[in-house]
């Protein structure tokens, strides 16, 4: 029964990744690797594995389990759901039997298909849209094998079969369950184009009542994630992470630490010193007695006060470069009839998922290495562990756990937790396993968050209220230079400092939008909806502010200049008119809106606010509008933007990451403070039926909720919000 | 040597008396459902039940429990949390579901104490309790209908 337990994928390289971890080895960690987007699919011979559903994506076990293998990442968004929801709709399976496992190893069967297939990876809100024809295709196709093998075992015709539920049946009276037939089916011919169901057959996709099939293990517990492994011989590894960006160790005394019963190493790993415990409590004393000297010669030692100062400098002068150029817009802002200006500024923000970082490593005796861990960019990953490890990938084989939280920080191209991991279990030696795991203070003080960013802009309206020019000028760290997908950037703009910016749908002639990248040592990633973060709010609360100027409905004002997108269009229409816009509000209560595309899926959402005067007020309801294509599981598309717009929410009202001389300021959520309930809005989601493919959803719904509720302050006091976060700033 | 009852079975531990809470029920017992996430308790996610009582583990010390009742993830039972499990998953609250586990303790303990809480009893007793994903929304709406059904 071992055949169908396919796990080929985990050691046997392909052809091309054993030249990409041989370029990585020769290049130099991480940075060798360059991600080619839209590289062309991969050779010939790797794609008969992929035709094969039984040898890549769904896996049925003698027991009846149905194993769907994901090529994408659960970090709470629901793309396991998703998928798996994909799978069944085709194959007719049981939702009882159904459970999804991380998959990884393997890049012509699990590369992100939106990246064009050239690296397995989840990011940028694309799992479905990647996963949207692979996965139904492999259910069908297992499907279709399923019923050859009945057909033949019970020699009767195949269009006689039918399958509901798991079951395999034929009018004469013979039945089977998938476990049955599963050896049978994964040795039947592959069918060459299996037809996928219509979609008025559709009984999975797009059905409100289905529920998400690993809801009971976060009720009662058993779900583990990384942090919960247990194994033979396991240690805890806790570490000392140089105090500012870009120290390094110069020297450590573990002599007091080692003494210390229970505690079985301290090592220096390339990202600081690992103590290492029997337990986490043993290993957080020994960390205590620990000390260590560092050399800072290399360190950034610059406070935030200081970086954004020097920013807003940067952001008044010439441009290192230009992303887009329609028309002359400084022509035309010199002729305008009323200018409306000023400088943006935005926080460094933190993921800060409640599952602090962690990954677990062992070297095996036979010169393998297991790493544990959220595995968001599992190939990088996998040529990482092997370089850290002295080996080669093949050699590597990765577990994706469940992970509590990711936003964006499981993605990192330095591979952080692990090289930690693997570094000290190289040290500990083969048949030692152990698991790093950062404390609270690692995790906020660790880096990679979300750059800041200052925006210098100008905008200038006719005399007839229309909107003749737009500016912006974009100041901060590229996210994607060093990084593996560095080749994305070109002249000059990386595409994520201007997303959101660069692509502004609303018909002004005379439009630039100018980047200047700076040089900081603090490292910096994607943050849930990456550059939508801030260029959002800035396009949103400005084109909100032009409408106020020129004497007209934010909403109407918006849709007139929005002609050529529909889509655009369409969803701020359904916010305003089911959140009542224009309908009169109580004595206090304010309404705001905002629109936004991310990942090609368009939310327009509509806040009410209630102000008491003196900079006091409280977001009380958000409606929502959303179109991301053929909705796959509506009640997780309401489930991930209710999300999005609380973990939004508390960005642009509470949450900032400053330096004082280099030393990050936070440590622990009480000085970062992401959202709490007393704070959640009420939230009505509304979805715009759609027959377009499906994009994503895990991110989109935070770009717009900053600026909603900003206009919605602007309309009580008067003024837009321009320093972030809004608590802090309201005031000043 | 401490002495207490842990899921409703006496347990003793020989332990550094300082350990907190949390990594004694984690790596000593081998109950994972109870989670690490601040060790300040600021974010709830190590809440657990000391004779009844809504508690964060990460700062309460195992030689402070001694003779006392403590309550898991593991070990919730009875009608308010079996009522708040079922509801909590058919309303499918959770996201990554990490914070889950002391949602549930501290909405167990709040409904046990108080049958028909109001939106602000709830943010009183859940908001010691971060959820990063933040279903808030669904976990008010959750203790609502758990509410309802227990008066039932």
């Amino acid at each position: 029964m071992l055949l169908f337990r396919f796990k080929e994928s985990t050691l046997q390289p392909t052809r091309r990744q054993f030249l990409l971890g041989t370029a990585a080895t020769a290049a130099g960690l991480v940075v060798g690797y360059t991600m080619l987007p839209m590289a062309p699919a991969h050779a010939q011979s790797d794609q008969k594995d992929a035709a094969n559903p039984f040898q890549a994506y769904v896996e049925i076990t003698p027991d009846n389990r149905i194993l769907v293998h994901s090529s994408q990442f659960e970090m709470g968004q629901g793309s396991y759901f998703g998928i798996a929801t994909l799978v069944m709709e085709e194959l007719d399976g049981d939702w009882a039997q159904v459970d999804v496992i991380g998959a990884s190893g393997n890049t012509a069967l699990y590369g992100n298909l939106a990246w064009g297939g050239a690296m397995q990876g989840t990011g940028g809100s694309t799992s479905m849209t990647s996963s949207w024809e692979r996965y139904r295709k492999a259910g069908a196709a297992a499907r279709a094998m399923l019923i050859a093998a009945a057909a033949r075992t019970w020699d009767v015709p195949e269009a006689e079969i039918t399958v509901a539920k798991g079951v395999v049946s034929h009018p004469s009276g013979q039945s089977a369950a998938f476990g049955d037939l599963a050896e049978a089916a994964a040795g039947m011919p592959v069918p060459g184009d299996v037809p996928l169901k219509p979609r008025d057959e559709w009984t999975q996709i797009g059905s409100d009542s289905l529920k998400r099939y690993d809801s009971s293990g976060k009720t009662n517990g058993t779900q583990a994630y990384t942090i919960d492994l247990k194994m033979d011989g396991l240690s805890t590894a806790v570490m000392i992470h140089p105090p500012k960006f870009g120290a390094e160790v110069a020297s450590f005394d573990a002599d007091k630490a080692k003494a210390l019963d229970g505690i079985v190493d301290v090592v220096q790993t390339p990202r600081g010193i690992a103590v290492i415990g029997k337990d986490m409590w043993t290993a957080l004393k020994g960390r205590d007695l620990v000390e260590v000297t560092w050399n800072e010669d290399k360190a950034e030692k610059r406070g935030s006060a200081e970086i954004m100062a020097e920013y807003n400098r940067i952001a008044d002068g010439p441009a290192a470069a230009t992303a887009r150029n329609d028309g002359d817009a400084a022509g035309a802002l010199a002729n305008a009839e009323k200018i409306i200006e000023g400088h943006y500024e935005f926080p460094y923000l933190a993921h800060a998922s409640i599952e602090p970082l962690n990954a677990a490593a062992r070297i095996n005796e036979d010169g393998t290495i297991d790493v544990w861990g959220g595995h968001q960019m599992p190939d990088l990953y996998q040529m990482v562990a092997a370089e850290v490890g002295g080996t080669t990938p093949d050699k590597v084989r990765l577990h994706v756990m469940k992970t509590g939280g990711s936003f964006g920080r499981r993605a990192v191209s330095d591979a952080d937790l692990i090289v930690e991991a693997v570094a000290a279990a190289r040290a500990l030696g083969p048949g030692k396993p152990v698991k790093v795991q950062w404390t609270r203070e690692n995790d906020m003080r660790g880096g990679r968050y979300r750059p800041a960013y200052v925006h210098a802009v100008k905008a200038g309206l006719d005399k007839d209220g229309n909107i003749v020019g737009l500016y912006d000028h974009i100041v901060g760290q590229s996210i994607m230079a060093g990084s593996a997908m560095a080749a994305m950037i070109k002249d000059g703009i990386d595409p994520t400092s201007v997303e959101g910016a660069a692509n502004l749908p609303y018909a002004i002639p005379n439009l630039k939008v100018d980047l200047t990248t700076t040089d900081v040592k603090i490292p910096v990633l994607w943050w849930r909806s990456v550059g939508s973060t801030h260029t959002a709010y800035v396009m949103e609360t400005l084109i909100d502010e032009l409408a106020a100027a020129a004497n007209r409905d934010p909403v109407e004002f918006r849709l007139s200049m929005l002609g050529d997108h529909p889509r655009h269009a369409g969803v701020l229409r359904l916010a305003a008119e089911k959140a009542g816009w224009g309908t009169p509000l109580p004595e206090g209560r304010f309404r705001g809106v905002a629109l936004h595309e991310s990942f090609s899926t368009y939310v327009a959402e509509v806040v009410e606010i209630t102000y008491n005067g003196d900079n006091d007020f409280k977001v009380d309801r958000v409606v929502c509008a959303v179109d991301c294509g053929t909705a796959i599981n509506p009640d997780q598309i309401r489930a991930q933007m209710e999300g999005g717009i609380g973990f939004g929410l508390g960005a642009i009202l509470q949450e900032e990451l400053t330096l004082t001389e280099g030393v990050v300021d936070q440590e622990n959520y009480d000085t970062y403070t992401p959202l709490r309930i007393d704070q959640m809005p009420q939230v009505e989601v509304h979805i715009v039926p759609s027959q377009e493919p499906p994009t994503g959803v895990g991110e989109p719904g935070v770009p717009p909720i900053g600026p909603a509720v900003a206009n919605a302050l602007r309309a009580a006091t008067g003024k837009t919000v321009r320093k972030l976060p809004i608590t802090t700033n309201l005031s000043a | 040597m401490v002495a207490f009852t842990l899921n409703g079975e006496a347990r003793t531990l020989d332990v550094d008396p300082e350990m907190p809470l949390l990594w004694a029920l984690r790596d000593v017992i081998g109950l994972t459902g109870t989670k690490f996430g601040c060790g300040l308790a600021q974010c709830g996610a190590c809440t657990v039940h000391v004779d009844g009582i809504a508690t964060r583990s990460c700062q309460t010390a195992i030689g402070d429990i001694e003779g006392a009742s403590v309550t898991t993830i593991e070990g919730v039972s009875g009608k308010v949390g079996e009522t708040v499990q079922a509801v909590w998953a058919d309303l499918d609250v959770p996201q990554c579901g990490y914070c889950q586990s002391g949602q549930i303790m501290s909405a167990v303990a709040l409904l046990t104490e108080t049958p028909k809480p109001t939106d602000e009893d709830i943010d009183a007793a859940m908001s010691g309790n971060l959820c990063r994903c933040a279903t808030y929304h669904r976990i008010r709406a959750a203790i609502h209908e758990a509410a309802h059904q227990l008066e039932i």
